[in-house]
C-alpha cells in the first residue's frame, strides 16, 4: 500500500521485514532515524526474534556485527560519515571474511572541516573493501534495495552497502510502497551460512594468511563481486516480477536511445537531472542519463554499452579524490572505448551544496558550446578561493583555512 | 506544482508542518514532498523545510527558491532572514502574528501581491489555547487551507489524527479549525460589500 513515509522509515519498517535477528549500530546524523525506528520495533516486539545490541561505537558496532554473522545471524547495521571511518577496519575485516552483514549508509560529507550534511565521500571512502555498493534513486528505492541487499549478500556471502542521500532521501516525506511481508517471505529464504561458528561442528574464521595463498584468497573475493555482478540485475529482475517494480539492477538508463550527451551520476540527484534533461529535449536536444545503481562490482561491460553512442559523457559526482579528480568518473573512463568520448567531470553537491534543475541544465550548455572543462566544481566561490590563496600568500601564519573562509564570507571579503 | 516554503525556529515543528501538509495532500490523491533543511538540530536557531505539492510525480530534489506560499511561524525572523526570496509574483504569505501585517514592516509585500493572498494568524495563542503547547505549526497549516485552498481542512484533520494520539490530535484540529475559520471569515469579511 502506497503510503507518505519518511524515508528513514520506509527503510527501517522494510527492514524489519526482512527479519534480521541481530541489529547493532550506533547512531549518527543522517542515520539516526532509521535506527531508533528499528529499536523501538524491537523493544514493542513486532520485530522478533531480533536482539538489538547496544554498543559504544561504531568499531564496536561493525564487530558486533561481524560476530553475530559469523554466528549464523541475519544481521544488520547503518552508519554515516565519521561513523563508517571509524569502524572501517571492521568493514574491511567483514567482506575479507565473507560474511553478509547489510548497512545502511546515510551518505554524509567527511570532515575536516566538520559537516553533517550530504555528499558520497564516506561511500567512496570504503571503495576498495570489498562490499557491494548499491546506490537508491528514491526512497522507495532504498526501502526496495535492503530486500534485495539481503538476498545478494546471502547468496554471494559478500556483504552489502545500500546508500541513500542524507537528508535529502532520509529525512524526505514521500509516497513508499512498503513491500508486504508474505513477498520479503518468499524473495528472501531463511539464511543459510556458508560458514557458521557452530560448536557442534567448531571451525575457526580469521586464518592468518601469508604470502603463499594472500593473493589467491583476494582474488576469490574478486571473483564474488563478478558473480555479483550476474546476480545484481536477476535479483532485480525477480523482484519486479514478484512487485511490479524496477528498483536495483547495475544501471537506471533514461532516454539514451539517440543520445549524444549523456551524464552519469549516482543516487538521488538523478530525479534534478531527469527533470533537466527532459526540459532539454524538449528544446530539440539528444540528451540522455545513465544512473549508476551498482558502484560495486563496477558494470565495466554495462556502463561501455550504454554510452557506446554517446559523444559527450559528463560524469556529476558528490566526490572527488584530491589531487586527482573524479572517483565516478575515472571508473566511467576505464569503462569507456579508448577511441570513445569526451568525458568530462562535475565535482557538485559537496557538504550539501544544492544541485537544481538549472545547474545541470547549464552544465549542458557548457558541454554543448564546448567550454565545460574536463574537471570543474560545480557553483566555485572563485573570489573566495582567491581571496584565501592571496592571505595564505601574505603571511606564513595565515590561519586555519576553514575559519578564513567563513570569516570572509560574514564580511564581504572584508577580512584580512 | 505548489511549492511551500516554511520559517521557523528549532522546537516550532517547522519539520513536522512540512510533513503534515504532505501527508494531507498525498491523502487528496496527489503527489507530495516534504524535506528539511537542518543545520546541526538545535532549539532556537532558525530552521526552514519545504513541500511540494503536484498532480505528477515529484523527482526534483532541490531547495524551493521560488515558493508559491511562505509560511512564518516566528515574527522574529522579519527582516533577519530572507523570508520572502523568490516568491511568486501571485504567491502567498502567512505570518503567525495577531498584528496587521503594515505594522510589521510588510507593507511592500501587502502592495505587491494579490489582495486575499497574505494573512496573519495567531497561531501561537491558539495552541497555547488548545493543544497547551506554544507550538505555532498547526494553526497556520489550518490558516494555509483557507489561505490557498490547496489541500482541503478535512485532509489536514486526517492526517493530524494518523500523526498524533487521539486527544493531543482532537486538540490539534480544534486549533486547526478555528485558524481555518479566522482566515476565511476575515477574508469573507474583506470581500463584503462596505454599507
Amino acid at each position: 500500500m502506497l503510503q507518505q513515509l519518511e524515508g528513514s522509515r520506509a527503510v527501517a519498517e522494510t527492514v524489519a521485514r526482512c527479519r534480521p535477528e541481530v541489529v547493532c549500530a550506533y547512531p549518527i546524523s543522517p542515520q539516526t532515524h532509521i535506527i531508533e525506528a528499528i529499536g523501538a520495533m524491537v523493544k514493542d516486539g513486532r520485530l522478533a526474534p531480533c536482539e538489538f545490541i547496544n554498543v559504544e561505537s561504531e568499531y564496536a558496532a561493525m564487530s558486533v556485527s561481524i560476530g553475530a554473522s559469523a554466528a549464523g545471524a541475519r544481521t544488520y547495521t547503518a552508519t554515516a560519515s565519521q561513523g563508517l571511518l571509524f569502524m572501517i577496519e571492521a568493514v574491511y575485516n567483514a567482506a575479507g571474511l565473507g560474511l553478509p552483514v547489510v548497512m545502511t549508509l546515510a551518505n554524509r560529507a567527511i570532515g575536516a572541516p566538520i559537516n553533517i550534511w550530504n555528499d558520497h565521500s564516506d561511500a567512496m571512502a570504503v571503495r576498495d573493501a570489498g562490499w557491494i555498493q548499491l546506490f537508491a534513486e528514491t526512497n522507495q528505492e532504498a526501502a526496495d534495495l535492503h530486500v534485495q541487499a539481503f538476498r545478494l549478500a546471502e547468496t554471494l556471502s559478500v556483504p552489502v552497502m545500500v546508500c541513500m542521500d542524507g537528508f535529502i532521501l532520509t529525512h524526505a516525506v514521500e509516497a513508499v510502497d512498503l513491500i508486504d511481508q508474505a513477498v520479503v517471505d518468499s524473495f528472501l529464504p531463511p539464511y543459510e551460512p556458508r560458514q557458521v561458528l557452530d560448536p557442534d561442528d567448531p571451525v575457526s574464521i580469521g586464518a592468518m594468511v601469508g604470502p603463499e595463498a594472500f593473493e589467491e584468497v583476494r582474488y576469490l573475493a574478486h571473483l564474488r563481486q563478478l558473480d555479483a555482478l550476474e546476480l545484481i540485475p536477476e535479483v532485480a529482475e525477480e523482484f519486479a516480477a514478484l512487485t511490479g517494480r524496477v528498483s536495483g539492477g547495475l544501471l537506471h538508463p533514461y532516454r539514451l536511445e539517440d543520445a549524444d550527451t549523456v551524464i552519469v551520476a549516482m543516487g538521488s540527484v538523478l530525479g534534478t537531472i531527469k527533470d533537466a534533461v527532459d526540459a532539454r529535449r524538449g528544446a530539440g536536444e539528444r540528451v540522455g542519463v545513465l544512473g549508476v545503481t551498482a558502484f560495486r562490482p563496477f558494470p565495466v561491460a554495462a556502463v561501455a554499452d550504454a554510452l557506446a553512442g554517446a559523444r559527450r559523457v559528463i560524469v556529476v559526482e558528490k566526490a572527488f579524490s584530491l589531487g586527482m579528480g573524479g572517483v565516478l568518473a575515472t571508473d566511467v573512463a576505464t569503462a569507456s572505448p579508448a577511441s570513445g568520448h569526451d568525458l568530462a567531470t562535475v565535482v557538485a553537491g559537496l557538504g550539501g551544496r544544492p544541485i537544481t534543475r538549472r545547474d545541470v541544465e547549464g552544465i549542458l550548455e557548457r558541454s554543448a558550446q564546448g567550454t565545460l572543462p574536463r574537471l570543474s566544481f560545480l557553483n566555485l566561490d572563485d573570489d573566495v578561493v582567491a581571496r584565501e590563496r592571496a592571505r595564505m600568500a601574505a603571511s606564513r601564519r595565515s590561519g586555519p583555512f576553514a575559519e578564513n573562509v567563513l570569516r570572509d564570507l560574514a564580511t564581504g571579503g572584508a577580512h584580512r | 506544482m505548489f511549492q511551500v516554503r516554511i520559517h521557523g525556529r528549532g522546537g516550532q515543528g517547522v519539520v513536522t508542518a512540512a510533513e503534515l501538509l504532505a501527508v494531507a495532500a498525498f491523502d487528496t490523491g496527489r503527489h507530495a514532498q516534504a524535506f528539511p533543511s537542518f543545520g546541526s538540530e538545535r532549539t532556537g536557531a532558525p530552521v526552514v523545510s519545504y513541500c511540494r505539492i503536484d498532480d505528477h510525480e515529484i523527482r526534483t530534489r532541490e531547495p524551493i527558491d521560488e515558493p508559491d506560499a511562505v509560511i512564518v511561524q516566528d515574527v522574529t525572523l522579519l527582516h533577519r532572514v530572507d523570508l520572502f526570496g523568490g516568491l511568486a509574483p501571485s504567491g502567498f504569505v502567512l505570518v503567525n502574528s495577531s498584528q496587521p501585517l503594515e505594522d510589521l514592516g510588510l507593507g511592500e509585500l501587502v502592495g505587491r501581491l494579490p489582495s486575499g493572498h497574505l494573512a496573519g494568524c495567531p497561531a501561537t495563542e491558539l495552541a497555547l489555547a488548545h493543544v497547551g503547547r506554544p507550538v505555532p505549526n498547526v494553526p497556520l497549516l489550518g490558516a494555509f487551507c483557507a489561505l490557498t485552498g490547496e489541500v482541503p481542512l478535512e485532509a489536514l484533520a486526517r492526517a493530524l489524527r494518523h500523526r498524533f494520539a487521539h486527544e493531543v490530535a482532537e486538540r490539534n484540529v480544534a486549533a486547526a479549525t478555528i485558524a481555518f475559520d479566522l482566515v476565511r471569515d476575515h477574508e469573507e469579511a474583506r470581500r463584503a460589500p462596505t454599507a
